[in-house]
């Protein structure tokens, strides 16, 4: 079909809002992201093809008849959307049933090898395999636990 | 033989559904797999010699004729990815196997992995054959959806974060891919590979300019390259082993193959050559200075698996014959190694309870078997010679010195520096993990073995299931690691001839028409 400009609206404001839910750190308002990002991008591809009569042989004259494989893709992609819904949501069920919250956190050695390079540290390189390192160690975990605990309160 | 084209994805397909029926079952289920797995592996050999032979082999799925219905085609490029990539699977399987009879947790979570894993291979190859941009949509979603269940196997709270991490990042590159389709179709009004390398042709630049960039786009997502890599040392470290290596193996190069397989037959011409080339040589070195910095060897190894990504675009981008093969060599020559090393990490963990380098030591003394077994292929994914991975990176740095341009020069410059890095950070796995001191926690097998005898279990650092050691590596883990360290090292045996093939695909992919021919006898309509 021929775009018309609301429906290009209709497209932009979808992604829009899609992509703003998706930068979310709730695990339900990513969901809520991906679900309106995917009827955007369902409602593009309908501009693919030709509107018409329903494509059916005999009902109508070949060039009235709209282009039918728009309309499967976006069958298609409606049931895939709709495979990863149910899915996101029990991971966000399972989030919540283990922590209390769908907030997805930071990746903890992500945070631990950070710290490291703050202090201007290189992860334990001693072959001589020392002491100390069983004191470093805990060190980095307690600000790691430090860390951690301030971005959940944040 | 053009019966035997669909059978990579039938069977997988076929499989799943019987393993999932023969649920609390898994003596059966193990069987289905490995059979499936093994016929899938015979039927990709045979292809790839038939697609030398005579040609890239093409099936009009359902019987409908070329542009209306779906085409699955199999020529060089295509079946040379299906045979490494079963071969993988296949060893990925039997050590799964193992790892699960050794934990004695034969009911859980086995029953879904068997159907989830073949369903994972059945996407892996139904990418590989699609000859129609939408069924490639669709091989994506097969293979992200299993490896979305795969990753989040057994639910923890680590893998449900990085699962997470995961999902998101793969849907938006599949909603971006969505996107892109729609526009092709907009456009061109046919989405089948062969009848769009003449009608893309036919639009404006500015139009093509856009659709391939968007498909780069969501490829490059897939094959972490690297300003959208970050997904990828987040989430696979903490799935099982056996997953983490399938994964590191496969899907990343699913995002490279694609790219291979747009950039040339759909939008060759090189306009997106420099932007290649600039991020091959981030993915690189951004890649292996992440890697430097790790303590952790899977999340290492994660580093070093996008910093190789970089390779393969290197080769692309400079778009010669030369370097597009050396490319496709690189690629089976990662699959195979970085799988290898992943196994290899998965015993580690078992072997000293950790796969962080500050808690290991001693292994190399430990256990002399799993030295030989990490050494040999990491020295072969730096590239010492004669190995596989200097052959490979040989290839690219002779392309890049036959194209002679500046960026080719920076490229060659970066390659080296970052197989000089690889070198380092397996180095340093190698000096703390193997070479120094045991720690006085790890048990020696003797030891271990007595202990538990004595009193049916033993405390490395990170809780076994009871009743069985760390120290004794069940043989059917060990058995799939060596066969892959021997097919890596065949791969340096039959380098001659396994170049012949990729400079074969790589001439074939640049001249277009082969592909065209096989699909459209009669000329496209």
């Amino acid at each position: 079909m021929t775009p018309n400009l609301t429906y290009v609206i209709v497209i932009g404001v979808l992604v829009a809002a899609g992509v703003t839910l998706l930068l979310e750190r709730s695990l339900t308002r990513v969901l809520m992201g991906v679900i309106l990002l995917g009827n955007g991008a369902n409602l593009l591809l309908l501009t693919g093809g030709r509107a018409g009569a329903p494509p059916i042989v005999g009902s109508s004259s070949q060039e009235e008849m709209s282009d039918p494989l728009p309309q499967a893709m976006i069958l298609t992609a409606i049931v895939i959307t709709l495979g990863m819904t149910a899915f996101l949501l029990a991971l966000a069920y399972r989030s919540w049933h283990l922590n209390g919250h769908d907030e997805v956190q930071d990746d903890v050695e992500d945070r631990r090898i950070m710290d490291l390079a703050e202090r201007d540290e290189v992860p334990d390189d001693d072959v001589d395999g020392d002491d100390d390192d069983d004191n470093e160690e805990t060190g980095a975990d307690r600000t790691l636990a430090g860390t951690v605990d301030s971005g959940r309160a944040g | 033989m053009t019966h035997l084209v669909p059978l990579p994805v039938v069977m997988p397909l076929l499989g799943a559904a019987l393993t999932l029926l023969l649920l609390g079952r898994p003596r059966a289920q193990r069987w289905v797999s490995l059979t499936v797995l093994t016929a899938t592996v015979g039927v990709a050999a045979t292809l790839l010699v038939q697609s030398s032979k005579d040609g890239p082999l093409v099936v009009e799925v359902g019987g409908w004729v070329a542009p209306l219905g779906i085409v699955l085609v199999a020529d060089q490029l295509a079946a040379l990815m299906l045979v490494v990539s079963a071969a993988v699977t296949l060893c990925v399987l039997v050590y799964s196997m193992g790892q699960g009879m050794a934990d004695g947790n034969e009911e859980t979570p086995l029953s879904v992995y068997h159907p989830t894993y073949l369903v994972l291979t059945a996407g892996v190859c139904n990418a590989f054959l699609s000859g129609d941009l939408f069924n490639l949509y669709v091989g994506f979603e097969i293979l992200l959806v299993a490896s979305y269940v795969l990753l989040t196997l057994g639910s923890t709270e680590t893998r449900i974060r990085a699962g997470t991490t995961y999902v998101v990042v793969s849907l938006l590159s599949s909603v971006i891919f969505l996107v892109a389709i729609g526009l092709v179709y907009a456009s061109t009004g046919t989405l089948n590979l062969a009848q769009l390398v003449d009608r893309l042709d036919a639009l404006p630049d500015d139009l093509r300019l856009l659709l391939q960039g968007m498909l780069l786009l969501a490829f490059g997502i897939k094959a972490a390259v690297f300003p959208l890599s970050a997904w990828l040392p987040d989430s696979y470290p903490t799935a099982p082993a056996p997953v983490t290596a399938v994964f590191a193996g496969l899907l990343t190069k699913v995002g490279v193959y694609a790219i291979i397989r747009t950039e040339t037959l759909l939008f060759p011409g090189g306009r997106t050559a420099t932007l290649l080339m600039v991020t091959a040589v981030l993915t690189m070195v951004v890649g292996i200075l992440g890697a430097v910095a790790q303590s952790d060897i899977k999340r290492l190894l994660s580093f070093t698996l996008i910093s190789h990504i970089g390779y393969m675009l290197f080769g692309v981008g400079l778009t010669s014959a030369l370097g597009l093969s050396a490319a496709i060599f690189y690629v089976v020559h990662h699959i195979t190694i970085q799988t290898t090393l992943f196994l290899a990490a998965g015993l580690v963990e078992r072997r000293g309870g950790s796969t962080n380098m500050e808690r290991l030591g001693g292994l190399a003394r430990l256990s002399p078997l799993l030295a030989i077994l990490f050494f040999v292929p990491a020295l072969n994914l730096a590239g010492i010679p004669p190995f596989s991975g200097f052959l490979g990176k040989l290839g690219l740095v002779q392309a890049g010195i036959d194209d002679g341009g500046v960026l080719a020069w920076i490229l060659v410059a970066g390659g080296l520096i970052t197989s000089l890095l690889t070198l380092y950070a397996v180095a340093r796995v190698w000096n703390l993990a193997f070479w120094r001191a045991p720690h006085a926690e790890m048990p020696d097998a003797d030891e271990a073995e007595q202990a538990s005898q004595v009193d049916g279990s033993v405390q490395p650092q990170q809780p076994l299931p009871a009743g069985h050691s760390g120290a004794v590596l069940p043989k059917l883990m060990i058995a799939p690691t060596v066969a892959l360290v021997v097919f890596g090292l065949v791969l340096t045996v039959v380098a001659g001839p396994l170049f012949d093939v990729s400079s074969d695909a790589a001439n074939d992919l640049l001249r277009r028409t082969p592909y065209v021919d096989a699909v459209f006898p009669g000329g496209t309509p």
